[in-house]
C-alpha cells in the first residue's frame, strides 16, 4: 500500500483547484470566527466535481451522515468539517467505516483520488472548514529541532516521543505515525479526527506544523542508534522482554549450575 | 534420627545442656533428609560418554575462541561512521562476540567440573561456635598484651583524646542532612498564576485569545512571562503547566461556585496529575476524557475533572479564567488548591 501513490495526485488536483480559484475569483467565504484560523487554502472546485461528489456522497456516505450531511445517531454532521477532513478520512481508508468499534481504523482505500477529491469538494460546499493543504505547506523542509520540541509538548503524550503511537481509554489508541504521509499528518492536526483534538493555526501555526512534519520525517528516516526498538513502546515492552527472556535465561543457567551431571 | 542427633550433641557438650522445664519440646517437623545416595555419572560408567563430555568441554572453549575472534572481526567489519545507525550493529555484534567469548569459558569450566572432575560427596560438619578454653584464654592474653604494649589503659590523655575524635567524626555527616532542606514552606501551595496573568502557549509564550480556542482544541499553556524568569524556570513550569480545552458549553456540568471560572466553554485545568505528578495531557476530543499516561488515571473534563478511573484520588485543580479587554485569556487568580500529588499537611 503506497501512500506516495495516494499523495501525489490529490495534491496536483489541489493546485489545479487553487488555480481555478485565482481565475474565477469566486469563493464560498462564509467564515465563522472559529474556523477562520484553519483555512490554509480556500480551494474551490468545479461545479461538475461538486455534483459528482454529491452523487458519491449520496451513494456511499448518506446512509449514516444523512442526505444533507446533517448527521445521525450513527455519525456526526459533516457540515463545516472541510475538504481536509474528507481527504484524511477517505484517503486513509478510515471512511467509509466498516464496523463499529472503539475507533475507526486505517483500511485499504475504497475510492480513487479523483472520487475523493469530488467528495471533498462537495463537503467543502456545505460549510467552510479546513481545506486540503498545499504541497509546500506539508514539505518536510522545516526545523526538525523546533518541530521535535513542539511534538513533545503537543503530541508525544498520545503518539509517543518518536511517533510510535500509544493506548488511550477503552480500546481507543493514538496510531503510530511512521509511514503516515505528511499530507495526512497535516490534515489530522487541522481537523482533529475522532478523538484527536484540533490544532488550529492559532495553536500551532502553519510553520509549527511544517516543523512537526519535518521532525517526524527525520525520525522516520533515521535509524535508532540504541539497539532494537521493540516497537518503541517504552518500559512496558522492555520490561516484559527483560523479565521473560533475560530473567528466564538467568534462572535456566542457575538451575543448570546447581544440577548434578547425569 | 534427629532425636538421636540431639542426644548425641548433648552428650558431647554437657556443659551447655539445659533443662526444658515445663516447656513442651516438639521434635523437628521436618526430618533431616541426610545425603542423597551417590549416583554414578554416565561419564564414570562409560569411556564413550567420558570422551563425549571431554569433546563438549573443548567445543565450549572453542566457541569462546570463535566468539572472541568474532568480536575483533565485528569491531573492524562494522565500523562507526558519521551515521548514528552504525552504532547499533557495531555495539550489538561486538557485544555478542565478547559475550560468547566469556560465556564459552564459563560454561566450559562448569561442564568440565560437573562431568569429568571427581564427584565424591564430602560433608563437612560445622565446628562449635564457642572456642575451646585454651583458645579463649589465649585471646584474653593477646588483648591484655596489646593493652599493656599500647598503654591504652595507662595513657589517659591519648585514650580520652581518641574518644573525643571518635565521638566527633560522624557529626559533619549529620550536618550535611541540613542540605536536604530548606523546608519547602508554602511553595507547594502557590504557582506563578495570579490575577491577570495571561495564558500563553508552551513553549513560545504567545498569549492566547479566547477566539483562537476553537471547539475541540487543546492548548498546552504556561503563564506569560515564564520564559523571562531568571531562576527556577523549570520548577515554576512544573507547577504552573495548564491544559486549556474548549467544549460545547452545553456539555459542561459546572457547580454554581465554578460557573464563573470558565469562559464560553473554555476551561483550564492543572496538567499535573494528582496521583504522582505526571503531566496529564491525553485528551480525547469526543469523550472529553483526560488520561494520565503513567497510571491511567482518567479525569472527566465535563465534570470538574473528577477522577473516573485509576489511582488518582482527587480532581485536577481548575484555574479560574476570564478574558481581558483585548480578548486575551487571563487567570482570575492562582489555583484555589495545591497542584499535583498529595503531600504531608495537605
Amino acid at each position: 500500500m503506497s501512500f506516495m501513490k495516494n499523495r501525489r495526485s490529490p495534491l496536483a488536483a489541489v493546485i489545479v483547484m487553487a488555480a481555478g480559484l485565482a481565475l474565477t475569483g469566486g469563493g464560498y467565504a462564509a467564515a465563522t470566527a472559529a474556523v477562520e484560523a484553519v483555512k490554509p487554502v480556500s480551494a474551490v472546485a468545479t461545479a461538475e466535481q461538486i455534483s459528482e461528489g454529491r452523487k458519491l456522497f449520496l451513494a456511499n456516505c448518506a446512509s449514516c451522515h444523512g442526505k444533507n450531511a446533517e448527521g445521525s445517531k450513527a455519525a456526526p454532521s459533516l457540515i463545516g468539517v472541510g475538504a481536509a477532513s474528507v481527504e484524511f478520512q477517505v484517503a486513509t481508508g478510515r471512511m467509509p467505516g466498516q464496523a463499529s468499534g472503539p475507533q475507526l481504523e486505517k483500511k485499504p482505500v475504497q475510492f480513487t483520488e479523483e472520487q475523493i477529491n469530488q467528495m471533498a469538494a462537495y463537503v467543502a460546499t456545505l460549510g467552510d472548514g479546513p481545506a486540503i493543504p498545499t504541497e509546500e505547506m506539508v514539505a518536510a523542509n522545516g526545523d526538525s529541532t523546533r518541530g521535535g520540541e513542539l511534538f513533545r509538548i503537543n503530541c508525544a503524550m498520545c503518539h509517543n516521543a518518536v511517533g510510535a503511537g500509544g493506548a488511550l481509554t477503552e480500546g481507543k489508541y493514538a496510531p503510530a505515525l511512521k509511514g503516515v504521509s505528511a499530507l495526512h499528518i497535516y490534515e489530522a492536526m487541522v481537523t482533529g479526527p475522532q478523538n484527536m483534538p484540533v490544532f488550529n493555526d492559532a495553536n500551532l501555526t502553519p510553520k509549527d506544523k511544517k516543523d512537526i512534519i519535518t521532525y517526524l520525517k527525520f525520525v522516520e528516516e533515521n535509524p535508532s542508534a540504541g539497539g532494537y526498538e521493540l516497537a518503541n513502546l517504552g518500559p512496558v515492552v522492555e520490561g516484559l522482554f527483560t523479565w521473560v527472556f533475560i530473567l528466564g535465561f538467568i534462572i535456566a543457567i542457575t538451575i543448570w549450575l546447581g544440577a548434578k551431571s547425569n | 534420627m534427629s532425636d538421636k542427633k540431639l542426644a548425641k550433641s548433648g552428650s558431647t557438650n554437657a556443659e551447655y545442656e539445659y533443662e526444658g522445664g515445663l516447656a513442651v519440646i516438639a521434635p523437628d517437623a521436618v526430618k533431616d533428609p541426610g545425603l542423597e545416595p551417590h549416583r554414578t555419572r554416565m561419564t564414570d560408567k562409560s569411556v564413550k560418554h567420558e570422551k563425549a563430555a571431554a569433546r563438549q568441554v573443548a567445543a565450549m572453549f572453542f566457541a569462546s575462541v570463535v566468539g572472541s575472534a568474532f568480536a575483533i572481526y565485528a569491531y573492524f567489519a562494522f565500523p562507526l561512521t558519521e551515521d548514528l545507525g552504525t552504532v547499533r550493529n557495531n555495539t550489538l555484534l561486538l557485544g555478542l562476540g565478547i559475550t560468547l567469548g566469556l560465556f564459552g569459558i564459563g560454561i566450559g569450566a562448569v561442564h568440565w567440573a560437573k562431568t569429568l572432575m571427581p564427584d565424591a560427596e564430602v560433608s563437612e560438619e560445622r565446628h562449635q561456635t564457642r572456642g575451646t578454653d585454651e583458645v579463649r584464654a589465649r585471646a584474653v592474653e593477646i588483648i591484655k598484651l596489646a593493652d599493656s604494649e599500647s598503654g591504652f589503659s595507662r595513657r589517659k590523655l591519648i585514650r580520652r583524646s581518641l574518644y573525643s575524635a571518635l565521638a566527633l567524626f560522624p557529626l559533619p555527616a549529620i550536618m550535611i542532612f541540613g542540605d536536604l532542606g530548606p523546608n519547602p514552606g508554602n511553595t507547594l501551595r502557590h504557582t506563578m498564576w495570579k490575577k491577570g496573568t495571561r495564558l500563553a502557549t508552551d513553549p513560545t509564550g504567545t498569549p492566547i485569545k479566547a477566539s483562537d480556542v476553537t471547539i475541540g482544541s487543546v492548548f498546552h499553556v504556561i503563564p506569560e512571562g515564564l520564559a523571562d524568569l531568571e531562576h527556577h524556570k523549570l520548577e515554576e513550569k512544573a507547577k504552573a503547566a495548564v491544559l486549556l480545552v474548549r467544549l460545547d458549553p452545553a456539555d459542561l456540568k459546572e457547580s454554581d461556585e465554578r460557573k464563573s471560572w470558565s469562559y464560553d466553554g473554555i476551561v483550564a485545568y492543572s496538567k499535573i496529575c494528582t496521583h504522582v505528578g505526571c503531566p496529564v495531557a491525553l485528551y480525547e476530543q469526543q469523550t472529553h476524557h483526560l488520561l494520565c499516561p503513567c497510571h491511567q488515571s482518567t479525569f472527566d473534563v465535563t465534570d470538574a475533572c473528577k477522577v473516573i478511573f485509576g489511582p488518582a484520588s482527587r480532581p485536577l485543580p481548575q484555574l479560574p479564567i476570564a478574558v481581558d479587554a483585548e480578548g486575551y485569556l487571563i487567570a482570575q487568580s492562582d489555583f484555589n488548591e495545591p497542584v499535583g500529588p498529595s503531600f504531608w499537611e495537605r
